[in-house]
């Protein structure tokens, strides 16, 4: 894996927290906030321990109070990802 | 002083899963006991117990609750949508505070923490769920169930084993007699996996024979212990004035006495704490033992404490003094779904009038002088004891009276799939 996408955060959130009826995962999500997606702070830590664990990569436990967003979240991996790999 | 009436019921049962499908298997004597398929037990010394078959937790519930939840909670989230649909009641946001919900577990969720800690040890800390932080607790089931249903009135969790589903009934009774308007009991356990089951083998109470028609005896001569299982019962109590208010379709019947009692420490020679439970609870309720029609006895299935709830009967009703039965012969022992499964089959069977039998007795022990229903018995069903015993000396005694006096309504929808 070269790059971390927003599909693959959206596949893992499915997987390890579900997604709320009605807000759910579909289309274009990216900025929207993910209180109003329906993810608390336990789903979003869940979500980075499962991030960490496939692409190998330790995420900070205070990931959860600095991205508010997929596509900040999304951000926030490649930029880690990318620096820990190069 | 309030009365405390019961005005939904919801049941998640190896006999059923609705109430009316686990009544129409109770009532006809229909054993839900077979081998334990959750997982291996093959080389277990236990091997059989009550499961819930056909019930899939991705079809009741928001995939968003799944991860996050045991069966357990699993099972009682859905008992307690189906209890709230049967009642007709809909949580009014501007008055969160009148609704309250006491719930009862005895193991937690041991099938969600073993399988995290089995992460833990093989896989390493990063891999247990966050989830793990309440998924497991004791008291996980009164925080999902205010959660969803956004409930901001008294909340508590009793863990007194098996004694706890009564427990529970009891402290909604007082929780409306208090002023709360509405309180949402649950009493419901699963732990159907390898550390629930081998954490109960030490007790040395789980019969070890294969044979479901012959592994729990309750009262039986050749009793040998009793059978696990899972799942329970969600009742919706109510102020009774607070229920016709608001137009509830119906009165089950009233929660009218309650009493919880300890046993005396072991090796003290002193008689064991039941009768008194269940005398405090017919005092409470204002009824003698001539108005009891019914007792739903414990059932321990083990010989000595068969003799010592027999005895309890005997001392309060006289010999063979009152019809006893244990429909969760048919279930196994559930735990603290014991007591709310049994309130709620109690009022089935006033609705009936029918006792449901207790089944795979075969010879009554000697010396045991009870009137033990083991066919389903057709008589008026209207004021019934029920019993329940917990490890560590707990006892509880709950004494229902059916609705009479209130506007009960006796036809039940057929439309409604969550009965």
């Amino acid at each position: 894996m070269s790059q971390f996408t927003i599909d693959d955060l959206k596949r893992i959130m499915r997987e390890c927290a579900g997604e709320e009826e009605g807000a759910g995962l579909d289309g274009d999500i990216g900025e929207v906030p993910f209180e109003q997606l329906g993810y608390d702070s336990l789903a979003l830590l869940e979500t980075a321990a499962r991030v960490g664990r496939e692409l190998r990569v330790s995420l900070p436990d205070d990931l959860v109070a600095e991205v508010d967003t997929p596509a900040a979240f999304v951000a926030f991996v490649n930029g880690r990802f990318l620096a820990q790999t190069h | 002083m309030s009365r405390a009436v019961v005005t939904g019921v919801g049941v998640l049962a190896p006999t059923g899963v609705g109430a009316e499908a686990h009544w129409a298997a109770t009532v006809a004597g229909r054993s839900a006991i077979g081998p334990i398929s959750r997982f291996d037990a093959g080389t277990y010394p236990v091997r059989l117990a009550g499961e819930i078959a056909d019930f899939d937790p991705r079809s009741h519930l928001p995939s968003r609750l799944i991860p996050q939840t045991d069966r357990m909670t699993q099972l009682a989230l859905v008992a307690t949508e189906w209890a709230l649909a049967d009642a007709e009641l809909t949580v009014d946001d501007r008055r969160d505070f009148d609704f309250g919900v006491v719930t009862s577990a005895s193991a937690g969720g041991f099938e969600f923490g073993q399988r995290e800690l089995q992460k833990l040890w093989t896989e390493g800390p990063a891999t247990v769920s966050a989830y793990m932080s309440f998924s497991w607790f004791y008291a996980v089931n009164t925080g999902q169930i205010s959660i969803r249903h956004k409930l901001r009135g008294p909340a508590s969790a009793l863990v007194t084993d098996q004694a706890g589903g009564l427990d529970a009934v009891g402290h909604a009774r007082r929780l409306v007699r208090d002023g709360t308007p509405a309180v949402i009991t649950a009493g419901v356990d699963s732990s159907l996996c390898p550390m629930g089951l081998v954490s109960q083998l030490p007790s040395g109470q789980l019969s070890r024979r294969r044979d479901p028609a012959t592994a729990y005896r309750p009262f039986g001569a050749d009793a040998s212990g009793s059978v696990v299982g899972e799942g329970g019962a969600v009742l919706i109590v109510e102020d009774a004035a607070a229920a016709r208010r608001r137009g509830a379709p119906r009165v089950y019947g009233e929660i009218s006495g309650y009493a919880a009692t300890f046993d005396p420490p072991p090796g003290s020679g002193r008689e064991s704490g039941l009768s008194r439970a269940a005398a405090l609870a017919l005092d409470q309720a204002d009824v003698l033992p001539d108005d009891i029609d019914v007792v739903f006895a414990d059932a321990a299935a083990c010989p000595r404490a068969d003799l010592a709830e027999a005895q309890a009967l005997e001392k309060l009703f006289g010999p063979g003094g009152v019809p006893v039965t244990a429909p969760k012969s048919m279930t196994g022992r559930l735990g603290a779904g014991a007591g709310a499964l049994d309130v709620a089959t109690a009022l089935l069977a006033m609705r009936a009038g029918v006792v449901p039998p207790t089944v795979n007795v075969g010879d009554l022990a000697p010396g045991h002088q009870i009137d033990l229903v083991t066919s389903p018995r057709r008589m008026p069903v209207r004021t019934v004891l029920v019993l329940a015993r917990g490890q560590g000396g707990f006892n509880a005694a709950v004494v229902l009276r059916d609705g009479g006096g209130t506007d009960r309504l006796d036809t039940v929808r057929d439309e409604d799939p969550a009965r």
